[in-house]
């Protein structure tokens, strides 16, 4: 599939932002391994989930513990992630792209329509089609990510400081609570997280090089050898 | 902005891209990088709240159980054990800098004061919350009773503890030291301050993290910069572990 310029610059921005902001998550996680609902939260028996804590290998900084340095990184992300993720929103809603390829109607949700793609990638059959268009089951997960799972990051992380809150008390509000707005941060994390490797695994299944070449250079070495 | 912060901002989002090592982070570009966020951050905060907005106040059925202590739990004196034991009959809370009038003032004094009574969340920067009742003056009554002087950027709150043998300290701008919410608080839930949350005088500064909400407060100190206070950075955490000194996010 070819992917136009906005799409392609997007995608590999959010990918790295995301890299760090998930990172840095981590070691903030460590900070503080309990999550709550409501609007205070400390004690154990107040949690609903302890969490693990996370290895060295997966935190920013790597191998070492500096709440204030990964505050540091994932805050200053935040603004490429956020302001990014604006713009692509203003981009795909203006050239038609979230319309025409992304939006998922009410006939993508049907089972036959689920259980059809579920198949077709069973039996190999979406992976030997040039399809020009997402097909439902893409159509649902790019929605739901775009829609749902990013946005929600922002506006969770935008409930949690303490700086926004007079500004946007509804927001905090919205979301039940401040530590509820921190539980679902790490819920969204962890929901995208999973994208991440549905997503990265559907590369490789697909042909990582026709795949990767289509969101680096928007043609794969096939269509150049057309083109 | 000025265009050689556009640039560095540039380099940082290109280190980003190429790879999110350590060692980027240490450097003064990165270190460049990461306060232009942070004042971005506090830029949009107060250009969206404005310089009076309140943060939420609770009702008093929702403060939490217990409020946790957190940094320092006590001041590691006799003389504080003896000032506790006491009730603090003499200590002393001295108004210094750049005033017109220095004051010291009793714990008695504050509390006659006019006072204001908020139920407030505290968000530390770990991640926990605790919401709980305080009372006390606001800084403002105390900044207009020393009368500061127009060169005055900062006030500087003096502590009593120490933590990794160096004396506690915080400072905020301003906007935040006239900010309403902003008071000295001498009760938690209607008691008088518990040791481990400050006793006897703490700072409350609501719209930032609790690392800026300065306990077994000593002094108030109105500064024009912050470049000579302790090692610069204005704050304990600021000096120690590099932490932000706008604390909103």
């Amino acid at each position: 599939m070819r992917h136009a310029l906005s799409t392609r610059l997007w995608h590999w921005i959010n990918a790295a932002a995301l890299v760090v902001l998930f990172m840095s998550g981590l070691t903030i996680s460590n900070a503080h391994r309990r999550l709550y609902w409501g609007n205070y939260g400390f004690a154990p028996e107040d949690a609903w989930l302890h969490v693990m804590r996370f290895p060295g290998w997966a935190t920013l900084p790597m191998f070492r513990y500096d709440l204030a340095e990964a505050r540091d990184w994932h805050n200053t992300a935040a603004w490429l992630f956020a302001v990014g993720l604006l713009a692509y929103w203003i981009v795909i809603l203006v050239n038609g792209h979230f319309r025409r390829d992304i939006a998922a109607g009410p006939r993508a949700y049907t089972p036959q329509a689920v259980l059809g793609t579920i198949r077709g990638y069973l039996t190999g059959e979406n992976r030997r089609a040039e399809k020009a268009d997402y097909n439902p089951l893409q159509r649902i997960a790019y929605a739901f990510v775009l829609g749902v799972f990013l946005p929600g990051m922002v506006l969770t992380g935008l409930a949690m400081s303490p700086g926004i809150e007079p500004a946007a008390p509804w927001l905090v509000e919205a979301f039940g609570g401040r530590q509820s707005a921190r539980s679902f941060h790490f819920i969204f994390a962890f929901a995208l997280l999973g994208f991440l490797i549905v997503h990265v695994a559907m590369v490789f299944v697909a042909g990582p090089v026709k795949t990767l070449g289509g969101m680096i250079v928007a043609r794969s070495p096939k269509d150049r050898a057309h083109g | 902005m000025a265009e050689f912060e556009r640039r560095h901002l540039l380099a940082g989002l290109a280190a980003l891209g190429v790879g999110a090592c350590s060692r980027v982070g240490e450097s003064e570009t990165a270190s460049s990088i990461v306060d232009t966020a942070e004042s971005w951050h506090r830029e949009a905060h107060r250009a969206l709240a404005g310089r009076q907005r309140l943060a939420p106040e609770f009702d008093r059925s929702q403060v939490s159980p217990s409020f946790r202590g957190n940094g320092s739990l006590t001041v590691d004196t006799p003389e504080y054990r003896a000032e506790l034991a006491n009730g603090f009959p003499n200590w002393r809370l001295a108004v210094t800098g750049l005033v017109d009038r220095p004051l010291n003032l009793s714990i008695e004094t504050l509390r006659a004061l006019p006072q204001r009574v908020q139920v407030t969340r505290h968000d530390c920067v770990e991640g926990w919350s605790a919401i709980g009742e305080w009372t006390g003056p606001q800084l403002s009554t105390i900044l207009d009773a020393a009368g500061v002087r127009p060169e005055a950027n900062f006030v500087v709150f003096r502590c009593a503890d120490t933590l990794y043998g160096r004396r506690y300290y915080e400072s905020v701008d301003m906007v935040d030291a006239y900010h309403p919410q902003t008071i000295i608080a001498h009760q938690l839930n209607g008691e008088n301050l518990p040791e481990k949350n400050g006793a006897p005088l703490r700072m409350r500064i609501e719209r930032q993290l609790g690392y800026k909400h300065a306990k077994y407060l000593t002094g108030i100190e109105a500064v024009a910069s912050l470049d000579d206070v302790g090692e610069g950075k204005g704050g304990f955490w600021e000096d120690v572990a590099d932490y932000q000194w706008y604390a909103g996010i």
